[in-house]
């Protein structure tokens, strides 16, 4: 066990990429914010870890933020906007669970060989960083457009998050104000969302994207 | 000399698995019992139970052939031979180097084949439907585990199990995406070929849900306790493969002494323990599941190993 830093952070960054196909893989939306949540924590302790491991305190900030925000805020409102919205039943059959899971893989595939040839020189722990956190930015991505309704479209929205954080923790010497800002900026987007999703039900009744498309005459 | 005790060995843990698998079936029932809060019956009581079936008489359908009854006896045979291929205490066997991940697959592989002709011998509708179940498990299943076996094998470069416990004892490697990826695949076609809960439920005989069952329907006396000492053996087998190649910790390597083989015995007996344990625990918290879903399970355990795979590439030095 010669180098336990670097093991330590490439298991932490791989549970953050499963609890990504762990999402891609719930049928239900209580399990989703469930699996959400174990994201985030994930997330607080890799942070934590870099923090430890490379000396930079102000890595705790963002594990103290993430914590917070990722862990405990964000998963409780939503909680209470499903629960409020008595859509806590919901099982959304999407786009079909095998195929999303296919999807998934392929993409993690891609962002693998995208990041092989262009960090040809630098460090095992970056280019691992930077294909893990590709990748979870990329099945947030997926998680959205596989997804129905509005709330786990959120959730897939938060998890993209979750994949610029794992980058900005890995690459050593990010600045504390773009994390802060980026930090800030999703949660003003999640007030949003939240405002959003009230008007959305208020107005169609629904959250279901597919049934509020055909009011705009898009599907028929 | 040296071949003289890996002989030993090999016949001491030939006989070790066929005694202790039906130690491990009583030990995942009565923790599952007690978790749920009934008593349940004792830990020897699978004992019981086979040498009651081994003394019973067999009643054989009319239209059985000859397959039907020579299918327990060749399905023992692979599945206690595969069973000792894999080094539980010691990694100075006599049959290291035929052991190969792969040979391993293939026995089980046959196994379950001519399991699954026998389910479809009498031409009853249950056995029917138990073999075509069995066989959609398998036909992800099998995947799944090889990809399990070349993630493993590329990192280790080779696919012999005594070499991997070797190497994995080492402590060349550290902790790697990979090789968590491929445990967690690996529990997961562990799970499925050994018919526990989300995937099957060894206790009922409720039809709808059955695959397992479903096959040996049919079988009874001698015959029938010959496919559940092979199903027993196969939990074992599964949970030693698991201990080998992720926690070979404790076991002896070729060279040391005959303490270090009995110490390895002695650590073997308490990973079953702590395995049945945790097997129980993930048993009694989660529900059966559909047999639809079943493709969705393995179809992940699948993409599981096959991330395992790809990720060899980004890591240090493959």
């Amino acid at each position: 066990m010669s180098d336990l830093g670097y093991d330590a952070a490439h298991m932490l960054g791989a549970v953050v990429l499963l609890m990504s196909f762990a999402l891609l893989y719930q049928r239900r939306l209580f399990s989703l914010l469930n699996v959400f949540t174990m994201q985030a924590l994930a997330l607080t302790a890799t942070a934590a870890w870099q923090a430890y491991s490379h000396g930079e305190p102000h890595l705790y900030i963002t594990a103290l933020l993430t914590l917070v925000l990722k862990a405990i805020l964000i998963p409780v409102v939503l909680h209470r906007i499903i629960v409020k919205m008595k859509i806590h039943r919901t099982i959304e059959p999407a786009l079909g669970i095998g195929l999303t899971m296919v999807a998934g893989v392929s993409l993690v595939t891609l962002s693998i060989l995208l990041v092989l040839p262009v960090t040809a020189d630098a460090t095992a722990l970056t280019r691992e960083n930077l294909a893990l956190s590709l990748s979870v930015v990329l099945l947030g991505l997926l998680m959205m457009i596989s997804r129905r309704n509005a709330v786990s479209q959120v959730v897939g929205f938060m998890s993209i998050e979750n994949g610029l954080i794992l980058a900005a923790v890995g690459a050593a010497g990010m600045p504390l104000v773009v994390e802060m800002s980026v930090a800030f900026s999703v949660m003003v987007a999640f007030i949003i969302f939240g405002i959003f999703l009230f008007h959305i039900r208020e107005r169609f009744d629904t959250l279901d994207m597919q049934k509020i498309e055909s009011f705009r005459g898009e599907s028929d | 000399m040296t071949l003289l005790l890996a002989t030993l060995y090999q016949t001491l843990q030939m006989l070790l698995v066929l005694a202790l698998a039906p130690l491990l079936t009583g030990w995942v029932r009565l923790v599952k019992a007690r978790l749920v809060g009934r008593r349940g019956p004792s830990v020897v009581q699978p004992y019981r139970d086979l040498l009651r079936l081994l003394r019973k008489e067999v009643v054989l359908a009319r239209n059985a052939s000859w397959l039907f009854r020579a299918v327990p006896y060749m399905m023992f045979t692979a599945i206690w031979l595969a069973a000792g291929l894999v080094p539980v205490f010691t990694t100075q066997l006599a049959l290291a180097p035929t052991a190969d991940l792969i040979a391993l697959i293939a026995l089980l592989g046959s196994a379950r084949f001519f399991l699954a002709l026998a389910g479809m011998d009498t031409g009853t509708s249950f056995g029917g439907i138990g073999s075509s179940r069995e066989m959609m498990i398998a036909a992800l299943a099998e995947p799944a585990m090889l990809m399990i076996v070349f993630s493993v094998a590329i990192l280790v470069r080779s696919t012999s199990l005594a070499e991997i416990a070797d190497f994995m004892m080492s402590g060349a490697v550290g902790l790697r995406i990979s090789l968590a990826l491929a445990l967690i695949a690996l529990v997961m076609v562990a799970i499925a070929e050994n018919a526990r809960i989300p995937i099957d439920n060894p206790a009922t005989h409720l039809e709808l849900t059955m695959v397992h069952e479903a096959m040996v329907l049919e079988y009874s006396g001698r015959h029938l306790a010959l496919v559940e000492a092979a199903s027993m053996l196969k939990m074992l087998l599964y949970m030693a493969l698991i201990a080998c190649v992720f926690a070979p910790w404790g076991m002896a390597t070729a060279g040391s002494g005959v303490a270090a083989a009995l110490g390895g015995v002695l650590v073997f007996v308490a990973k079953l323990a702590v395995g049945g344990t945790l097997l129980a625990l993930f048993e009694t918290s989660i529900a059966k599941m559909r047999v639809f879903r079943v493709g969705e399970f393995l179809g992940g355990a699948l993409l599981l190993s096959l991330l395992g795979a790809i990720f060899l590439y980004v890591s240090r030095g493959v």
